[in-house]
């Protein structure tokens, strides 16, 4: 091991610190969250243990809250649309995780946007390998404690609105959207999926209109895509 | 079984399936400018949808309320680069605020 090795590794675990400490506290929140949009403690918790990813997580319950039971399978659909950009950063850490199929398991289930970020941001693979295990593993102890804290506050907390934990939650999707409006694309996208959703609202059942709002982006992408090919800049992940 | 748990542990699953897809599949399948594009467009449209159901969504209709000032001052604070959590706390505070004064429903 080379004194840039250990640089490299330090660096790595330092980021993966301040990165997954930071990150752990919107647990809370989705803990929080979920039990007051009905959800029991278990849930709550097998959706942070077993989804981990947290934007999924939040669109999980929050779509499922909207419109009852009658909107489960457009709360699975969202779940699961969000979660597409997880099985890109899988494709990019592929080759860093490394060959067994144990760990390549692990690593599938812990592949998120933070620990890609921390992970593909090292200069060499050490500190790569390093960034992502650390980032990862911190994350995942650290979201589903601060879950479990957030859930046995939600079922004391009683009201959503009393506490404006309401506000909360679009607050919260304002927020992991917030560092993807980085370019004219993304900001475009993201104000017309907006209008669209509130044209939808009102006449479509709950749920729905997200459904449409993913399809329709795909179209439009795949178009923007054939018109002006060129490759966009790596995307930001936080 | 109750409906609600299977669609949590469906939901589950299909967002680890994707996870492990990037490590199962062959790199040169998935990996082009084309679904990165996509991928991440769709994100910013998901997430974007939420933040409007949310905020203006009431029931099956629009409701106009404490959430808005709240998420207004959400946008300042994420502009102003402040942490996540107290974004969150603040946004949830603002709403608490309005409605215990009566201001806004």
């Amino acid at each position: 091991m080379t004194h840039h090795d250990i640089d490299h590794i330090r660096q790595a675990r330092s980021q993966a610190i301040s990165v997954a400490s930071a990150v752990s506290l919107y647990g809370l929140s989705f803990g929080a969250l979920s039990v007051i949009s009905g959800f029991s403690v278990w849930q709550t918790m097998v959706l942070s243990l077993f989804m981990f990813s947290g934007a999924s997580q939040f669109a999980f319950v929050g779509v499922l809250a909207g419109g009852a039971l009658a909107a489960g399978w457009a709360a699975v659909a969202s779940a699961g649309l969000l979660g597409v950009r997880n099985g890109i950063y899988s494709l990019r850490m592929s080759p860093i995780v490394g060959p067994g199929w144990l760990k390549r398991l692990v690593a599938a289930q812990l592949t998120v946007d933070e620990s890609t970020a921390v992970g593909s941001g090292q200069p060499s693979l050490v500190g790569n390998k390093t960034g992502f295990w650390w980032t990862a593993i911190l994350l995942y102890v650290g979201w589903n404690a601060m879950t479990l804290v957030g859930a046995l506050l939600g079922d004391v907390l009683g009201d959503v609105r009393t506490w404006g934990l309401d506000a909360a939650a679009a607050a919260a999707f304002l927020g992991l959207l917030w560092p993807r409006l980085n370019r004219g694309e993304p900001i475009a996208v993201g104000l017309g999926a907006g209008v669209l959703t509130l044209l939808l609202v009102p006449v479509v059942p709950a749920g729905v209109p997200i459904v449409i709002v993913a399809a329709v982006t795909i179209l439009v992408a795949l178009h923007r895509h054939r018109v002006s090919p060129e490759r966009p800049p790596r995307e930001e992940v936080s | 079984m109750d409906p609600l748990w299977m669609f949590v542990l469906l939901a589950s699953l299909s967002v680890f399936v994707i996870k492990l897809l990037g490590y199962l599949l062959p790199q040169k399948l998935l990996e082009g400018p084309a679904i990165s594009r996509v991928a991440g467009l769709v994100t910013v449209a998901l997430l974007a949808s939420l933040v409007a159901s949310q905020t203006l969504g009431e029931g099956s209709g629009i409701g106009i309320d404490a959430r808005i000032p709240a998420v207004a001052l959400a946008g300042g604070l994420l502009w102003l680069r402040t942490p996540f959590i107290v974004v969150i706390i603040a946004a949830a505070a603002v709403a608490a605020l309005l409605r215990l004064l009566g201001w806004m429903p």
